[in-house]
C-alpha cells in the first residue's frame, strides 16, 4: 500500500512533462496506477473478507512514536475499491472529455492522480495525523482541480470557497484528533476506535471531529460549498464530488461509528443535520435547471442520508450505510459522467435548452436510466437493495422505542421521495421531447466515451443480484458494532413483503407525484425563496474578514517608522520589566568602578551622548557621537582589552569620515523635529529603555554563577589554534562560524551601499590612470626643479593623480603627509594581520588600517587618486575575501577533519628567523580583504561618486 | 559576578540618549542614535565580562583568572565591525534619501496613509456568484468539435 502510495506520488509528478509527448493518452498513462491499486485491493480481498487485516508500518517520527501505517480492514477495503475503481474509470474518461488542445491539460491530469494518492492514502491511513496530512492534501487538490479554469473569477472563487471550507473543518478536526490521541495515548486509529476514551474531553474531541467531517461531506450548515464546486470539469465532479473527496466526511463518520456511537450527542447531531441536508439537498435539486446542479444538489441530499444512515451506529444501520455509500459511488459518478457526454452532445446542460436526446443517443439514455433507476431505489438495482436495506434497520431501532429512529425514519423517507422526483426530472430532462425546442442533433456515440460511466452502472445492477454476496464480503464491517437483539438484517433483492418495501413504494410513488406536479413544485419553490442562505451567510462572513483585517492594518500600519519603533520598544519594556520585577537572583557585590578612571570616562562619554541629543547642528552631532565612540576605546584598553580598542578607535576614525563626505552635501542644521508633545513621549520611553537595560544587565551579571567557558580559552587557543592571543584566535578558529556570517553581513551592507549610490551596476567607473605612465610625468616634473618656483597650477603634485584636482582643493601638507606614510600603513597593516594571532591586531585592524591609508590617499588626491591607490575593485575584494575563508573552513573537509580546523608549519628562514605559519591566518587574511572591500565600498560610494555627480551637476547648472 | 556601578550607568545613559535620537524623524538623528544603541549594546557585553583584567594574551605569568573573559571580547570585535557596515549603509540610505527628496527626514509611508484614509470602503464586493456557466462547451460547436472550439466558451472569461 505505501509503495503504491509512492508510485501515485511520482508517476503525478512526471505526468505534465510527458502531457507534450502524449496528449490526452496521458490519461491513459495516469489510469494505471489507481487500476494497479484496485487490483491490489481485490488481491487482499480473501484475506479483508476473512475477518483479517493488511498492515503495514514504516516509522516517521520515532521519536513521537508517529509511524507511517496503512492498515486495510473491511471499511477501509471498500472504500479503496471505490477510490481506485472509479478513479481509473474516470481517469480513462478524461481522455475521451478532454481534447489536445485543452490549456493546463498535463498540470490537471497530474493533479487529478496526485488526488486519487491522496484519497487513497486517506482511507488506508491508521495514523490520526497521518489521516490528516491526507485529508488537508485533498483539500489542497481539490482546490486545484475545481480553478483547472484559472481565467474564470467563478472557477477561482468557487475554488477558494470550498478549500476555506474544508480546510477550517479540517484544522477543527486536527484540534479533536490531537485531544483524541493525547487522551489514549496512541495515534494509531485502529487503537482509538478500539478501546474510545470516555468522558466530556471525549465527547468534545469527537464533536471537533465531526465538524470537520461534516464540512468535507457538504452537510448543513456546511452545504453550500459543493454546488458551487461545480465549476470544475465534470470529470472532477464525478470523482471528488460523487465518490471520492465528500466520501471522506461519511468515511470518518462510520470509521468512528463503532466506537463513539453511543457518546452524547453523536448520533442526535448526525441524524438531525443528516435529514435536514437530505430534505434541503432534494428540494433545491428540484429546482435546478442546470443538469449538473440537479446532481449536485442531489449529491448534498444523498451525503445528509448516508450521514444520517452511517452515523446511526446500529448493526444493522451500518451494513446498510455502507451498502448505500457503495451503490451512491457508483450510481452518481456514472450520472456525472453522462452530464459530461450530454454537454458534449448538446452543448448546453441547461435541461430547458435539451430536447430529443435520447432518441438521439440511445446508449447514454439507458446507462444513464440504470444509475438513475438505482438512485431512486428501484428494484432489482443495488441501490434498492440498499434502501430496503437503510428502511429495516431505523424501523427496528424506532419500533424498539427509539424517538430519534422515527426521525431518521421519516426524513429519509419523505428524502428519498425528492429523490425519486428529480431523478425522474434529470431523466426528463436530459433526453425527453420537450415543446417549443429544437430537437438535438444527430449524433455518434462513442464507445470509448461511453464505456467508463457504462460499467459503472451495470455493476450497479450486478451488485443487486449478488446482494448476499456483497453482504458477506461487507458485514464484517457491520459486525463491529455490538450484536443487538434479534436476528441480523442480511442484504439481498428479495425480502418479501415486508413493511420497508411498502415505504419504499410510498416513497416512489410520492416521487413520482411531484415530479408529475412539477410546475407547482417550481412556483411553490419560487414564492419560499428567501435572502438568507448558508452562501450568502459565508460571503458576509469573508467581507467581514477582509474589513477586519482593512482595520487592523490601518490602525497597526501606520506607516511611520517612528511609531512601530515605539511600540516595538513599549512592548520590551513591559514585557522584560515584568520579567524582572520577579526576579530573585540579584547580585550580591557591587563596585562603583574597577579603577577611577572609569569615573572619568564614563562622565565625558555620558555628557557627549546626551548633549548629541540636544545638537542642533549635524557635524556638532556626529563629533559628540564620536567622542563616546573614542571612549569606549578608551574603556576597552583599560579593561584589558586591546584588541577591542585598537579596532573601535579605526573605527571611530572611517565612520568619522563616512560621516563627513555624506554630511558634505546635506545643510548643517538639523530640521525641525517632533512636538513637543512628542518629546516628552520620547524621552519617557527612552529613559525606560536606559532604565530597563541596566537592570537586566545587573540581573544578568548576578545570574552568572558558574566559572565562564573562556578559563580554558587560552589553553585551547595555544595549543590548538597555535596562537597567544586568544580574542584573534577565537575569531578565526575556535568560534570561526561566528566570524563568517560576520563577514557575509559585511560584505551585504557593502553591497548595498554600493547599489544605493551606484544606481545602475555594482562596478564603478573610477578613472584607472596608468601607473607607470603617471609616474613617468611624475618623475620628469621632479627633475625640472623650476617647476617648484613655477605658478599655482603648475605646482608640483605628490601624487599621481595629485594634478586631476582644482589647485584650490589641494593641500600640499596632506598630499606630503600621505606620501609619505600611504607604504608604511599598508606594511603595518599586512603586519597586523600575521602578527595578531599572537598579539594585538588581526584582520579587522590590519584591514581598517590598509582601509584608512587609502581614506588618506583619496582625501588628498580626490577620485583619480583613490582609482590610483586601489587598481582593484571592491566588490572583487570581498569576493575573494569571502572565498579565503570559506575555503579556510572547508579545505580541512578534504583531509577528513571538521570545517575550520587548522594546522600550523615552522621553521629557521633565512634572515628572518624563526617563524611559524598556521593555517588559521589564511581566514585572517580573508576577513582582511572583506573589511579593505567594505572600507574602499564606502569611499568610492560615498566619495568618488558622490563627486562625480556633484560634478556632473556642477557641470550642467 | 560583581557589577561595576559605573559602567551600568554608562550604558543607560548610552541607551536612553541613542533610543531618544532614534524616535526622531529625521534620519540623521536615527542614524546617530543606532551608533549610540551600539555602542552601549558593546558596553553591556563588556560589562558581561565581569571585572577588569589583564589583556588575554597567553604568555609570561598571566593566568586564564587574571585575563578579561575574552568570549565577549571576540563578540564585540564583531559587533564593532556590523555596526560600522549597518551604519555605512544607513549613510547611503541618508545620501540617496536626500538625493531623491532634498530632506532627511522619514516621512509616513504613502500607502499606509492612503490605506487609513480609506478605511474599509476599498474592499470590494467581488464574489463569485455561485453559478457555474451551464456548459463547458460552446453550443455551437456540439457536433463539429474544431481545435479551437473548447477555447472559445460563450462567456468569453473562461480562458
Amino acid at each position: 500500500m505505501l509503495a503504491l502510495l509512492v508510485a501515485f506520488a511520482v508517476v503525478s509528478v512526471v505526468l505534465p512533462p510527458l502531457t507534450r509527448l502524449l496528449g490526452r493518452r496521458i490519461f491513459w498513462v495516469a489510469a494505471l496506477v489507481p487500476l494497479a491499486a484496485f487490483v491490489h485491493t481485490i488481491a487482499v480481498g480473501p484475506t479483508i473478507i476473512g475477518g483479517g487485516t493488511v498492515v503495514e508500518a514504516v516509522p516517521w517520527i520515532p521519536e513521537l512514536a508517529l509511524s507511517l501505517t496503512a492498515r486495510l480492514d473491511v471499511l477501509s477495503w471498500v472504500l479503496a475499491l471505490v477510490v481506485t475503481g472509479v478513479g481509473a474509470l474516470v481517469l480513462l474518461y478524461c481522455s475521451s472529455y478532454f481534447r489536445d488542445s485543452e490549456d493546463g491539460l498535463g498540470r490537471f491530469a497530474g493533479i487529478l492522480l496526485a488526488f486519487a494518492g491522496a484519497m487513497y492514502g486517506l482511507v488506508v491511513a491508521d495514523d490520526v495525523f497521518l489521516l490528516f496530512v491526507f485529508w488537508e492534501l485533498t483539500s489542497v487538490f481539490s482546490y486545484l482541480l475545481i480553478g483547472h479554469y484559472t481565467a474564470s473569477k467563478t472557477s477561482r472563487g468557487a475554488a477558494l470557497q470550498a478549500l476555506l471550507v474544508t480546510t477550517l473543518g479540517g484544522l477543527v478536526m486536527l484540534v479533536g484528533l490531537v485531544l483524541l490521541a493525547v487522551e489514549t495515548g496512541t495515534s494509531r486509529l485502529s487503537e482509538i476506535i478500539a478501546t474510545p476514551p470516555e468522558g466530556a474531553l471525549a465527547t468534545t474531541a469527537v464533536m471537533l471531529v465531526l465538524v470537520g467531517a461534516l464540512s468535507k461531506s457538504a452537510i448543513v450548515p456546511f452545504h453550500f460549498w459543493l454546488p458551487a464546486a461545480m465549476a470544475a470539469p465534470t470529470p472532477v465532479s464525478a470523482y471528488l464530488h460523487a465518490a471520492a473527496m465528500v466520501k471522506a466526511g461519511i468515511y470518518l463518520i462510520a470509521r468512528f461509528a463503532p466506537g463513539f456511537a453511543e457518546v452524547p450527542l453523536w448520533r442526535e447531531v448526525l441524524v438531525i443535520l443528516g435529514v435536514a441536508t437530505m430534505l434541503i439537498g432534494g428540494w433545491t435539486a428540484l429546482r435546478q435547471t442546470d443538469l449538473k446542479l440537479v446532481l449536485a444538489h442531489g449529491t448534498v441530499s444523498q451525503l445528509g442520508f448516508l450521514t444520517v444512515v452511517v452515523g446511526y451506529g446500529t448493526r444493522d444501520a451500518a451494513l446498510a450505510g455502507l451498502a448505500l455509500l457503495l451503490a451512491h459511488a457508483l450510481f452518481k459518478s456514472t450520472l456525472f459522467l453522462a452530464v459530461g457526454v450530454v454537454d458534449h452532445h448538446a452543448g448546453t446542460r441547461d435541461l430547458r435548452k435539451i430536447s430529443g436526446l435520447g432518441r438521439r443517443a440511445p446508449l447514454l439514455a439507458i446507462v444513464t436510466a440504470i444509475a438513475l433507476a438505482s438512485m431512486a431505489g428501484l428494484p432489482p438495482l443495488f441501490g434498492f437493495v440498499a434502501k430496503e436495506a437503510v428502511f429495516t434497520a431505523l424501523l427496528t431501532d424506532a419500533a424498539d422505542g427509539a424517538l430519534i429512529g422515527w426521525v431518521a425514519l421519516v426524513g429519509v423517507a419523505a428524502g428519498s421521495a425528492l429523490t425519486v422526483a428529480y431523478s425522474a426530472r434529470f431523466f426528463w430532462g436530459a433526453f425527453a421531447r420537450k415543446s417549443g425546442v429544437a430537437d438535438a442533433k444527430p449524433i455518434a456515440e462513442k464507445a470509448g466515451f461511453l464505456l467508463p460511466p457504462a460499467l459503472l452502472a451495470i455493476s450497479g445492477l450486478a451488485l443487486g443480484f449478488i446482494a448476499p454476496l456483497i453482504d458477506t464480503a461487507i458485514s464484517g464491517y457491520s459486525r463491529t458494532f455490538p450484536e443487538a437483539g434479534g436476528e441480523s438484517y442480511h442484504l439481498a433483492l428479495w425480502h418479501g413483503l415486508e413493511p420497508a418495501l411498502a415505504i419504499s413504494a410510498a416513497t416512489l410513488l410520492a416521487g413520482l407525484g411531484l415530479f408529475w406536479q412539477r410546475a407547482r413544485v417550481l412556483d411553490l419553490q419560487r414564492n419560499a425563496v428567501s435572502g438568507v442562505s448558508a452562501s450568502t451567510m459565508y460571503w458576509s462572513s469573508m467581507r467581514t474578514i477582509d474589513r477586519l483585517a482593512a482595520r487592523t492594518t490601518s490602525l497597526t500600519q501606520r506607516g511611520s517608522l517612528a511609531f512601530y519603533l515605539g511600540v516595538i520598544l513599549v512592548v520590551f519594556v513591559l514585557v522584560v520589566g515584568a520579567a524582572l520585577v520577579t526576579n530573585r537572583t540579584w547580585p550580591t557585590e557591587l563596585r562603583l568602578w574597577d579603577y577611577p578612571a572609569q569615573l572619568a570616562i564614563g562622565v565625558i562619554m555620558g555628557v557627549a551622548a546626551v548633549a548629541a541629543t540636544r545638537a542642533g547642528k549635524r557635524f556638532q552631532a556626529v563629533v559628540l557621537v564620536g567622542v563616546t565612540g573614542i571612549g569606549m576605546s578608551a574603556l576597552f584598553a583599560l579593561q584589558g582589552a586591546p584588541d577591542l580598542a585598537l579596532t573601535q578607535i579605526l573605527v571611530e576614525l572611517v565612520t568619522l569620515v563616512a560621516f563627513v563626505l555624506v554630511l558634505r552635501r546635506l545643510p548643517a542644521r538639523l530640521g525641525v523635529t517632533h512636538t513637543s508633545s512628542h518629546r516628552l513621549l520620547r524621552a519617557v520611553i527612552a529613559i525606560a529603555v536606559g532604565l530597563v537595560m541596566a537592570v537586566v544587565a545587573v540581573v544578568a551579571l548576578g545570574a552568572r554563577t558558574d566559572l565562564p567557558i573562556s578559563l580554558e580559552w587560552a589553553e585551547l587557543a595555544f595549543v590548538q589554534g597555535h596562537g597567544s592571543n586568544v580574542v584573534n584566535v577565537a575569531l578565526v578558529d575556535l568560534r570561526g562560524w561566528d566570524t563568517m556570517g560576520e563577514l557575509s553581513v559585511v560584505i551585504a551592507a557593502a553591497t548595498g551601499v554600493a547599489s544605493l549610490i551606484f544606481i545602475s551596476g555594482r562596478t564603478d567607473d573610477l578613472p584607472r590612470i596608468a601607473r607607470s605612465e603617471a609616474r613617468k610625468t611624475l618623475r620628469a616634473r621632479r627633475r625640472r626643479a623650476e617647476d617648484l618656483s613655477g605658478d599655482e597650477n603648475s605646482r608640483n603634485s605628490w601624487l599621481l593623480a595629485g594634478r586631476t584636482l582644482a589647485p584650490r582643493n589641494r593641500s600640499i601638507l596632506l598630499e606630503v603627509v600621505v606620501r609619505l606614510t600611504f607604504h608604511a600603513l599598508i606594511v603595518v597593516s599586512v603586519y597586523l594581520v600575521f602578527a595578531g594571532h599572537n598579539a594585538p591586531g588581526g584582520g579587522f585592524a590590519g584591514g581598517l588600517v590598509a582601509g584608512l591609508a587609502l581614506v588618506g590617499r583619496y582625501l588628498a588626491g580626490g577620485r583619480h587618486e583613490l582609482g590610483a591607490a586601489a587598481p582593484v575593485d571592491a566588490g572583487r575584494l570581498l569576493g575573494v575575501g569571502l572565498t579565503l575563508s570559506v575555503g579556510t573552513a572547508l579545505v580541512p573537509l578534504f583531509f577528513g577533519a571538521d570545517p575550520l580546523t587548522s594546522t600550523w608549519v615552522e621553521g629557521e628562514v633565512w634572515l628572518l628567523g624563526h617563524l611559524e605559519f598556521v593555517t588559521s591566518t589564511v581566514f585572517d587574511v580573508g576577513v582582511y580583504l572583506v573589511v579593505i572591500g567594505l572600507v574602499l565600498d564606502v569611499l568610492r560610494s560615498l566619495g568618488a561618486e558622490v563627486d562625480r555627480q556633484l560634478e556632473t551637476e556642477g557641470a550642467t547648472k | 559576578m560583581s557589577v561595576s556601578l559605573v559602567l551600568v550607568v554608562l550604558m543607560a545613559v548610552l541607551y536612553a540618549s541613542g533610543v531618544y535620537l532614534m524616535l526622531e524623524k529625521s534620519l540623521t538623528r536615527v542614524l546617530l542614535g543606532f551608533l549610540l544603541v551600539g555602542n552601549a549594546t558593546n558596553l553591556l557585553l563588556l560589562i558581561m565580562a565581569g571585572r577588569a583584567g589583564l589583556a588575554p594574551i597567553v604568555g609570561g605569568d598571566v593566568t586564564p583568572e587574571q585575563m578579561t573573559d575574552p568570549l565577549p571580547q571576540a563578540l564585540i570585535l564583531t559587533a564593532i565591525v556590523i555596526t560600522f557596515g549597518v551604519s555605512a549603509f544607513l549613510m547611503a540610505l541618508l545620501y540617496r534619501s536626500w538625493r531623491l527628496s532634498q530632506g532627511d527626514s522619514l516621512e509616513d509611508d504613502a500607502d499606509d496613509v492612503a490605506m487609513r484614509r480609506r478605511g474599509d470602503t476599498s474592499i470590494a464586493n467581488d464574489e463569485a456568484d455561485s453559478a457555474p456557466a451551464d456548459s463547458e462547451f460552446g453550443a455551437d460547436h456540439a457536433d463539429a468539435p474544431s481545435a479551437t472550439a473548447r477555447g472559445a466558451a460563450p462567456d468569453g472569461d473562461r480562458r
